[in-house]
């Protein structure tokens, strides 16, 4: 990186600072996913509670893990007494798909400094990155608004699954659609996504090619597989339909 | 299994968790992207969220076959819609509850 552009990017950050406006914004557009997020932990906790974990171990692993998929099927493995390494595996292959997003949640934090990425990324999941993504292209999005959406439902989450570890044994299953919460939220953040008929196209393929790549292909390889896909033939589309004109 | 047991299989899933989510953000935040890269980026938020709903939606869980008679299906159907008109993300999710619960109560 060249002086000057070093110089614009220090500038660019004095000109950010955290303000609690920003925090504002973020809590604003943070408390929908944080609203989720509870009846998801509160299930995670509760069906850690009855595979044997104490709420002491559930609050252990959101903290570390703060990843609630492959929470429910670290939970699932230690019930089926699946061994550590397996279970490490699979969260690998479960959360590889984090690594698309913060790439393209890098495009707008260019030359922000390490620690802020460092932290930020922490709280990087589907729900997060997907409101930040929305907000961000719809410009004056502040970076600390961001952070905020990615660790206020983080906090949200360690209490809430720590809560159901607790509550376990009172809650009847499938109370109140507790299990629709997560596929609710999915459907709204794709709305949020559906910018145009080039999104809505890459969105139809990306389900298509998902559904039989898991047809075919054991495991959760299709989440990254169908993603990367998609996108391609999106980008393609893009390229084709500017192309004619 | 034992309090170092559990620290060390949580301390293990979060490194393979944190590393994909913070290596990328740190490598490609210092770069200048490629105009193409910007735009495959673009659309991976689009592609994901479908890649994760469509067989919770249109699948078996079990053997991974289509099936469009699930009552996760026909609950996205009305869930959408309100996501639509709304945009929002709370309401969804507590109308998107609501439904499904009602659903399993009438089926």
């Amino acid at each position: 990186m060249d002086q000057d552009k070093v110089k614009q990017l220090k500038q660019h950050e004095a000109a950010d600072p955290p303000t609690g406006d920003c925090f504002r914004q973020g809590a604003l557009a943070a408390w929908p996913i944080c609203l989720g997020f509870v009846p998801i932990g509160l299930a995670l906790g509760v069906l850690a509670q009855q595979a044997g974990l104490s709420a002491w171990a559930m609050a252990m692993m959101s903290v570390l893990v703060f990843a609630g998929s492959s929470q429910f099927i670290c939970v699932a493995m230690l019930a089926a007494g699946a061994a550590a390494p397996s279970i490490v595996l699979a969260t690998l292959m479960v959360n590889l798909r984090h690594a698309l997003m913060s790439s393209a949640l890098a495009v707008h934090l260019r030359g922000v400094d390490r620690w802020f990425l460092t932290l930020f990324a922490y709280g990087v999941t589907d729900e997060s990155f997907a409101v930040n993504m929305a907000r961000f292209r719809g410009g004056s999005w502040s970076r600390w608004s961001a952070l905020a959406v990615n660790q206020l439902p983080n906090l949200t989450w360690i209490a809430a699954t720590t809560a159901g570890a607790l509550i376990g044994q009172f809650i009847p299953p499938g109370a109140l659609g507790i299990d629709y919460a997560l596929t609710a939220m999915f459907l709204c953040l794709l709305v949020f996504q559906l910018q145009s008929r080039l999104f809505v196209a890459v969105g139809l393929i990306a389900a298509v090619v998902a559904l039989l790549w898991r047809w075919l292909i054991p495991g959760d390889s299709y989440i990254v597989g169908a993603s990367a896909v998609a996108a391609t033939a999106g980008y393609l589309l893009k390229r084709w339909r500017e192309g004619r004109r | 299994m034992s309090w170092l047991d559990y620290l060390l299989l949580f301390a293990a899933m979060g490194l393979v968790t944190y590393i994909p989510r913070w290596l990328p953000l740190l490598y490609l935040a210092h770069r200048r992207l490629p105009k193409w890269l910007i735009d495959w980026l673009g659309f991976i938020p689009a592609a994901i969220l479908s890649a994760l709903l469509a067989p919770i939606l249109f699948s078996d869980p079990a053997s991974h076959a289509l099936d469009l008679g699930r009552p996760e299906l026909l609950v996205a159907a009305p869930t959408l819609l309100f996501a639509w008109k709304t945009k929002s993300l709370g309401g969804t999710v507590v109308v998107g509850m609501l439904l499904y619960w009602l659903a399993g109560k009438a089926l």
